[in-house]
């Protein structure tokens, strides 16, 4: 697991975000911030990914979608909430559609505010990130030996 | 001919930043039929002018969507301004104007760059971001916003551009231009690149008229269709403004079209900015819109045209807010060219359309 702690790859879904957070969490892996040097690289791929990056507010038709990326995933993995619609479903929390934060659907361990999320408090987040991954990685396997 | 096959194409995968669901049927990696299923940003903001007043709304038609996010905030001012007679300041027009552009410089960039990823081009990708990220330089020291600038409020805009900061544009836009015309190079010469452009996709200037598609997937279908030629707002001062047309129309024709619209709107930052008047950047605005008056406004989004309708009832809130966006006419346009293609195509010509589905679901 090592090797995944350093250099985790991250998947995104745009939940029902207005772009702006997506086109940051883009900006992010390019030239500019360029976070792809240290090896996180976006997969499109759940089972491939260790971050999970949502970015927008949960609403009834893009719940199940959220829940099955997150389920596919495979242990450890970590969830950010990029951006403040994912957070609490920011200017848009009485919407008819909209049901609120990413939390509402999945467990939650980053939140990263902003509208929108500006690159640097994704990359915060993706740092902050990799220590939850550690701790998750080691209790992991700390319960295998157990088993 | 073997069996038709249904392949679910989306709501997440790698060719899409944002979510559309099609289901694809085949028949031997021929696509028969694209059925679009739309709704996963659905968030009904349309609704919250009953709840928000006439100057808060702006911040919510902003975030209608991220990347033409100013063009809508102008869009929504200028409809309220016209629905309350108010006469905005002509430097505030010109400013506008300047911006909006801007956004469609950013816009269109990071439209190529997500098409050369589609078609496997990764290095083509990351320069056409990397020029990006230098226009959004400018946005942050005109407006303090990356890509939510909240600068144009109704009757007018918050900021003022110096004179000082007008020259780093001109600094900025003359060094993007020589390295944007090698990566334009890029996408218009290159073999690997024509290869999955040319003859993909292709509709018929009939088709394009028939299915009321707008913006440069119009225009490289060789349909004269551009509303800054009305001459609205500051556009009018332009000397001469052509839109830039193809007639090929297919996957190539709608990329070079983008492409070459991105030196033209470079042009018309530089022409309005040699003529930018002095002046006021807004005018006060009180009461609230009169009991059923209306008003309607057309606006060049970077994805085409952008209709926006709204009706006044006396109180501070409007009674109605709609917008018509750009996407939401392409999309017929797009299950039409993809009926016929090849299945690994599909992304290819999903992308040439630039699917803004924030926009169109709202």
């Amino acid at each position: 697991m090592s090797f995944a702690t350093k250099s985790p790859w991250v998947i995104h879904y745009d939940a029902s975000s207005c772009n702006g957070c997506d086109i940051e969490v883009l900006a992010a892996l390019c030239p500019g911030f360029d976070v792809e040097r240290f090896g996180i690289i976006n997969t499109g791929n759940p089972k491939h990914a260790d971050i999970f990056l949502v970015t927008g507010s949960v609403n009834e038709q893009n719940i199940h979608t959220i829940k099955e990326i997150y389920n596919q995933m495979l242990e450890p993995k970590v969830v950010i909430a990029c951006g403040v619609c994912a957070c609490s479903a920011g200017v848009f929390h009485d919407c008819y559609n909209v049901i609120g934060g990413v939390d509402q659907a999945i467990p939650v361990d980053v939140y990263a505010p902003g509208c929108a999320v500006r690159p640097e408090a994704i990359i915060d987040a993706v740092v902050e990130a990799l220590g939850i991954l550690d701790k998750k990685a080691k209790a992991l396997a700390a319960k295998k030996k157990g088993a | 001919m073997g069996k038709a096959t249904v392949i679910p194409f989306g709501p997440q995968h790698p060719v899409l930043p944002e979510p559309l669901h099609l289901d694809l049927v085949v028949e031997d990696e021929v696509v028969i039929e694209a059925i679009p299923q739309i709704g996963f940003v659905h968030r009904g903001l349309e609704r919250l002018v009953q709840t928000r007043d006439y100057h808060q709304f702006i911040y919510i038609a902003e975030r209608i969507c991220g990347i033409c996010a100013f063009g809508h905030s102008m869009g929504y001012a200028e409809t309220v301004e016209k629905l309350m007679g108010i006469e905005i300041p002509p430097r505030a027009e010109f400013l506008r104007a300047v911006w909006h552009e801007l956004s469609r410089v950013h816009s269109h960039l990071l439209w190529m760059g997500l098409a050369a990823d589609a078609f496997g081009f990764e290095s083509l990708f990351m320069h056409c971001w990397r020029l990006r990220e230098r226009i959004l330089d400018l946005f942050e020291a005109t407006t303090g916003g990356r890509v939510i600038f909240s600068v144009v409020k109704v009757g007018g805009v918050t900021r003022d551009i110096s004179p000082d900061m007008f020259e780093r544009f001109a600094t900025t836009l003359s060094g993007i231009k020589g390295e944007y015309n090698q990566i334009c190079k890029a996408f218009l010469t290159d073999a690997s690149v024509k290869n999955r452009t040319v003859d993909v996709g292709t509709i018929s200037q009939q088709a394009a008229l028939d299915q009321c598609m707008v913006g440069p997937f119009a225009r490289a279908s060789n349909v004269n269709n551009d509303i800054r030629a009305l001459g609205n707002g500051a556009y009018g001062a332009l000397s001469d403004f052509k839109p830039i047309l193809d007639s090929q129309g297919d996957c190539y024709a709608r990329v070079k079209v983008r492409a070459l619209e991105v030196l033209q709107s470079i042009d018309i930052i530089n022409e309005l900015i040699a003529q930018i008047p002095a002046g006021d950047i807004a005018v006060e605005v009180k009461g609230s819109p009169a009991l059923g008056a209306e008003a309607s406004n057309v606006l060049e989004q970077p994805r085409g045209e952008c209709y926006y309708y709204a009706r006044g009832n006396g109180t501070k809130n409007l009674e109605r807010m709609r917008m018509r966006t750009p996407t939401s006419q392409n999309l017929a346009g797009m299950t039409t060219a993809l009926a016929g293609c090849d299945l690994a195509d599909v992304n290819m010509i999903v992308l040439t359309i630039d699917p803004c589905i924030s926009c169109t679901e709202r």
